[in-house]
């Protein structure tokens, strides 16, 4: 018997423990998602009953507002996470494959961004927008975005990269695969979980970005962003809508992409 | 989850320093991309911010217009005239953090050792653990706002309770700001400390049970250390963070004017009352700071590998 998970007092007191922090975690979401089934009258603050309106009405309220910095969102999420995957995978095989030199300052240079405080590289990025004379709007929201991806794409990717055999790619080579053949054909497909969780989680990182992106939007508006505005008159239903809506398709892939992964795994089992 | 990676991926850690022996162009081919827009929107932007930080105002008095100097006594006025929010800010982060690692870890032990055996279990409970990140962390944090406000339920229950005077409040106090902080960065501190514990080799608490040892001096002699790369990864994703947010300071969400942080300030001088330096030199100051922080505490833990 092993003793280091055996249930005793100590076990449950410490099950309990565990199960009210995820309540803890939980709680604000669990009222969010209620809030969005609220027949509120401007401010959403106070329980005023039941209703599917809102659901109805997220690209009509205040104009569309909530609507088009949704769609702001996504079109900067999709864009920030496409450039950022491909230059961050790109860095994260150099890294793992090739001897170079200035490797450490390499390394310096993907590690910093995530040590840096958010407000200081919005209010870099700003600076240098303001000093270069841009105008900031969502191509600054995409650039900002962008930049602070790749470190995450890189750490993500490479993580990947060290556990594929090289021997591998040598065996395309052999059988007279050309470079590009093998990296389409062999690399890549094995690469490609760690590619799709580095996409997912900069396309999480930039929809959800709030302070690199208030320093950078001028006038245009994030879904983020919005909701910081609306707080001072208050936040429409609408808003806990889409945040609801995002939110179980997000649960809905996570949940649906780990049973595919275990039914995988047992078919897997059953072959060997 | 990727975060896991942070905390030091099981075949990453040996392969890193393996040295691939190859020296090839192509090397410089897949790195320049992505290097070079690093340069350009990351190092040039902080070279940036530190020319801003020593600019003096427009001598024809023009508001909002900087002129390049090299002015050193913006730092000395930043500092003498905003040390409280420096201290502050530092003050909640490390509050913040240690909430977060004392509700974090022992959520991810949990999830970690005592739920292996029942990998569904395990699984679901991960899912909870990262399903703050799908919902906005401003709606959530206003969600917060509303749980903890006058007329809300906590404030409700505790006043009937008689554990807190009637006129007392939660939000607009450093108490609802720590809390939102440590709130929001639980996640960030269970996901590496979990990736950890997943790993470690109950043979050695047993080990450790065969020498006579208390189960307390087990966790604190073989446990704890194990598990130290993901402390040190998560209690650094929640200090670096919380040292500069200002989401849950401002007055819109859990706090009030008492409770401004540097993050506060850099937003306000910045992007209202357009006094760049000020922003800038604040934003240095919380760079060197953290930095220093940080390369004190990874020497202190005597974990290296961090990328």
């Amino acid at each position: 018997m092993n003793r280091g998970v055996r249930f005793g007092v100590g076990s449950w007191g410490l099950a309990i423990y565990a199960i009210l922090g995820l309540v803890l975690l939980l709680t604000p979401i669990v009222y969010t998602i209620a809030f969005s089934f609220n027949d509120s009258v401007k401010s959403n603050i106070v329980w005023r009953g039941f209703t599917w309106q809102n659901w109805a009405t997220i690209c009509t309220v205040e104009n569309g507002a909530v609507c088009n910095a949704f769609g702001t969102s996504i079109l900067v999420g999709v864009v920030a996470t496409l450039a950022a995957t491909a230059l961050g995978t790109a860095i994260a095989i150099a890294l793992v494959r090739y001897r170079f030199r200035f490797r450490s300052a390499t390394t310096l240079l993907i590690f910093l961004p995530m040590a840096t405080p958010e407000v200081v590289l919005g209010a870099g990025l700003a600076a240098q927008f303001l000093a270069a004379g841009v105008p900031k709007g969502v191509g600054t929201i995409i650039l900002a975005h962008t930049m602070f991806c790749i470190s995450f794409v890189v750490v993500t990717v490479r993580a990947r990269v060290s556990t594929l055999d090289p021997a591998i790619e040598e065996a395309g080579r052999d059988l007279y695969a050309s470079p590009w053949q093998v990296w389409w054909r062999v690399t890549f497909p094995l690469l490609l979980p760690g590619i799709v969780a580095a996409a997912l989680l900069s396309f999480a990182l930039s929809f959800d970005d709030f302070i690199i992106t208030n320093f950078n939007a001028g006038a245009a508006s994030t879904f983020p962003k919005y909701i910081y505005t609306a707080a001072a008159r208050g936040i429409p239903a609408q808003a806990n809508v889409i945040a609801t809506a995002v939110f179980l398709l997000a649960i809905a892939l996570v949940v649906g992409s780990q049973l595919l992964s275990a039914a995988r795994r047992k078919r897997l089992a059953r072959m060997t | 989850m990727a975060f896991g990676a942070f905390g030091g991926t099981p075949g990453a850690a040996v392969d890193v320093d393996a040295a691939p022996a190859r020296r090839s162009p192509v090397a410089l081919l897949l790195l320049l991309p992505g290097l070079a827009y690093l340069a350009l929107f990351f190092v040039v932007p902080f070279v940036s911010l530190v020319l801003t930080s020593f600019q003096a105002p427009d001598p024809i008095g023009e508001i909002g217009r900087y002129v390049t100097a090299f002015r050193w006594e913006n730092y000395t006025e930043v500092l003498t005239k905003y040390w409280p929010h420096i201290v502050r800010s530092f003050g909640y982060a490390l509050a913040a953090t240690v909430i977060a690692l004392l509700i974090g870890y022992p959520l991810a032990y949990f999830i970690g050792v005592k739920l292996r055996r029942f990998p569904l279990l395990q699984a679901l409970a991960l899912v909870l653990v990262i399903a703050p990140f799908f919902i906005s962390f401003l709606l959530r944090t206003f969600a917060w706002k509303q749980i903890l406000s006058d007329d809300g339920p906590v404030l409700s229950v505790l006043q009937a309770l008689t554990l807190l005077p009637p006129d007392a409040r939660i939000t607009g106090t450093p108490v609802a700001v720590v809390f939102g902080l440590a709130y929001n960065f639980i996640p960030f501190m269970t996901l590496p400390i979990y990736a950890s514990l997943e790993r470690l080799d109950l043979r050695y608490v047993e080990a450790g049970a065969d020498l006579y040892a208390r189960p307390a001096t087990t966790f604190f002699r073989v446990t704890l250390p194990l598990s130290m790369p993901g402390v040190v990864s998560g209690t650094l994703l929640t200090f670096i963070p919380a040292a500069g947010d200002y989401i849950n300071a401002s007055s819109e969400f859990l706090g009030s004017a008492e409770t401004a942080m540097i993050g506060n300030v850099i937003e306000a001088n910045f992007l209202r009352v357009e006094n760049y330096p000020v922003a800038a030199s604040l934003s240095i100051v919380l760079m060197a700071a953290i930095l220093l922080l940080v390369a004190v505490y990874i020497r202190r833990s005597g974990t290296k590998d961090l990328v």
